[in-house]
């Protein structure tokens, strides 16, 4: 009965053009903005911040960064776990080189370090699209890993070629290497996760979102209102990338705490972030979080229903999980192409006209 | 044709100087002379048709103006001066706005975004201040709004301004898109086939709005359609295209009475 748009009149552009324009949205929004920030820090346990809430931040990041590039613009690209990968080595680079400056800095800047590789591999955009521009991200993808892989310089020589996080305070908390607590873990991820969801709404709301979509809606249509393709492109390129370095960073630095590139920011990864995006919604903020949750606990549940409550072998179950994903995926390309978003607006709208929907 | 003087039509509208000169202009395609030697003015303030039987290279002759394709001959002079070879983007740029033949919106954004698009070249805030949307892009986007709001309101499409595009019937979708090119604020007007499709209540509706935008804001208008009756009712003057060579170029009573015209149309009999 709350939600309701009737009553809630708009008498200036600037209301008319917010994010949540009906209250209950609002209201609800503030409710988990404060649940995230002072509520779920002080409960938060190794087991919830590692199996769940550390990587759906991290991935929501990713998956917001290639929602502007793929849902968005229109732009496939396939080199997702590349530019985490990027994101990565540029923070480590980052970190053992200057070890004094702050690791949000770090953090910060190796999200640059990804948004400039990301536009050059961006380059071929202007030249072809769909398919072909996936196969050419699919380049740099591999280009990245084998580059990360073959040149030692990156991950300073070491034995095993792995990179590891050295130990980093904010605050006077350590937010990376073994001490780290789960709540500052969190917290970390969390603060990232929401100034990139800000930028990322403010962005696509904006002259420049609209310019993205006019790319993905018709091109030639696209020019002739005087979007320049190249710029139009290479932004999302290069806001996509920087997302997606920061969370490659995050995912490194916070999460996994050491890293082998080939292992962690495989060509599965760049799948993973691209299926959340297509579950979740394309072209939609909400859908990247949708996606995200739910492509991070799907093996959360399964493994507690399958293992814990059923007692099936874990092979079986984790087998299960692939089948799954790619059936859900399936499903939702054929029934639902805007995805859990799409579902969500429809529920909304059905919930507006409710109880009396004449 | 060029220095004609500046002149006031039996309907009180005024009619400037050349706007845009096209001189000598050839198009090939290939093997094919899309375009032969063509040479035409359209002068500020004025509706210029451009009408020719299937094939004869209109919308070739729209695609010139606005840089999608470049003649391999001819010249282009706009505001009095020699237009160079220049991307659709930045001919936007220059204030020439056009609307397509078979719409060209975007679908998957809403009425007001789609308008709002439009107001891109009006747009100046770097990616930084969009990122940070409080101040500046905020109210650059406020003020853009009032003028879009303004657009909807002269087409009358205020009731679907949240619609995503998608949804729209196929007359509205042509009115948007006028108000796509409307929200431009263009010194020139390119609308190809406005009409195509329409039943006789729309047309109705789109000459008016034709006529409104050229006497209200003094857009000037070039436009390719195929109903006569429209063409010889809106268009101060007329130009003539079959199998890309111009074969008349006056007013619509000139037009109408030339032979060559009525040749192309009507066929010749042959003895």
């Amino acid at each position: 009965m709350l939600y309701r748009e009737a009553g809630d009149f708009k008498t200036s552009y600037q209301a008319d053009s917010q994010t949540f324009p009906i209250a209950f949205d609002r209201w609800r929004y503030w409710a988990v903005l404060v649940i995230a920030f002072c509520v779920v820090p002080f409960f938060v346990n190794a087991y919830w911040a590692n199996a769940i809430l550390v990587p759906f931040l991290i991935y929501a990041i990713a998956a917001i960064g290639l929602n502007i590039l793929t849902g968005y613009c229109g732009q496939v690209s396939l080199g997702t776990g590349g530019f985490m990968a990027v994101g990565a080595y540029a923070c480590y680079k980052l970190m053992t080189s200057f070890p004094d400056v702050s690791i949000v800095i770090h953090i910060i800047l190796a999200g640059g370090i990804t948004a400039a590789v990301g536009a050059t591999f961006g380059l071929p955009s202007l030249r072809i699209k769909g398919f072909y521009l996936a196969v050419a991200t699919l380049a740099a993808q591999f280009f990245l890993v084998w580059m990360f892989n073959k040149v030692a310089w990156f991950y300073n020589y070491s034995a095993s070629g792995q990179i590891t996080a050295p130990e980093r305070f904010v605050a006077g908390v350590a937010v990376t290497g073994p001490n780290t607590a789960p709540w500052a873990q969190y917290m970390i991820c969390l603060v990232f996760l929401t100034v990139c969801a800000l930028i990322a709404r403010n962005l696509t709301r904006g002259t420049i979102g609209r310019s993205w979509m006019a790319i993905r809606d018709m091109d030639i249509a696209a020019e002739i209102i005087g979007v320049n393709p190249l710029k139009a492109k290479l932004t999302a390129f290069a806001v996509s990338s920087f997302f997606i370095g920061i969370s490659g960073a995050l995912f490194f630095a916070v999460y996994l705490g050491a890293v082998e590139v080939g292992e962690a920011f495989g060509i599965q990864k760049s799948f993973l972030v691209l299926f959340m995006i297509i579950i979740g919604g394309l072209g939609s903020l909400f859908g990247s979080f949708a996606g995200a949750a739910f492509l991070v606990l799907l093996p959360v549940a399964l493994k507690v229903i399958g293992v814990d409550v059923l007692g099936w072998p874990t092979d079986l179950v984790a087998h299960l999980q692939l089948v799954i994903v790619g059936g859900l995926i399936m499903f939702f390309l054929i029934k639902e192409p805007h995805g859990l978003a799409q579902l969500w607006r429809l529920a909304k709208e059905k919930l507006r006209l409710w109880p009396f929907p004449y | 044709m060029d220095g004609v003087a500046p002149y006031v039509t039996a309907d009180g509208r005024q009619i400037g100087g050349v706007l845009m000169d096209m001189r000598g202009i050839t198009l090939r395609f290939g093997g094919v002379e899309a375009i032969k030697n063509i040479s035409f003015d359209i002068r500020e303030g004025e509706i210029r048709a451009i009408i020719g039987p299937n094939g004869a290279g209109k919308s070739s002759m729209l695609n010139v103006i606005s840089g999608f394709y470049h003649p391999q001959d001819g010249e282009v002079w706009f505001r009095g001066e020699k237009r160079p070879p220049m991307k659709p983007y930045q001919v936007a740029r220059l204030g020439i706005a056009r609307t397509f033949q078979n719409i060209a919106l975007f679908e998957g954004m809403s009425v007001l975004d789609n308008i709002m698009t439009g107001r891109l070249t009006h747009m100046k805030t770097g990616l930084l201040a969009q990122a940070i949307w409080k101040g500046k892009a905020e109210a650059e986007e406020v003020a853009n709004r009032e003028v879009v709001e303004k657009i909807i309101d002269f087409l009358e499409i205020q009731a679907i301004r949240k619609t995503p595009v998608g949804r729209l019937p196929y007359g509205l979708k042509k009115r948007v898109e006028l108000a796509r090119a409307l929200a431009a604020e263009p010194k020139l007007l390119l609308l190809d086939e406005p009409m195509a499709g329409m039943n006789v209540e729309e047309k109705e509706d789109m000459s008016r709005f034709i006529l409104d935008v050229n006497d209200e804001f003094g857009t000037t208008i070039a436009l390719i359609e195929h109903d006569m009756g429209v063409v010889m009712d809106l268009s101060d003057r007329v130009v003539v295209m079959d199998y890309g060579r111009k074969i008349g170029d006056g007013t619509p009573d000139e037009v109408r009475n030339n032979q060559e015209v009525i040749d192309a149309y009507l066929g010749v009999a042959h003895e």
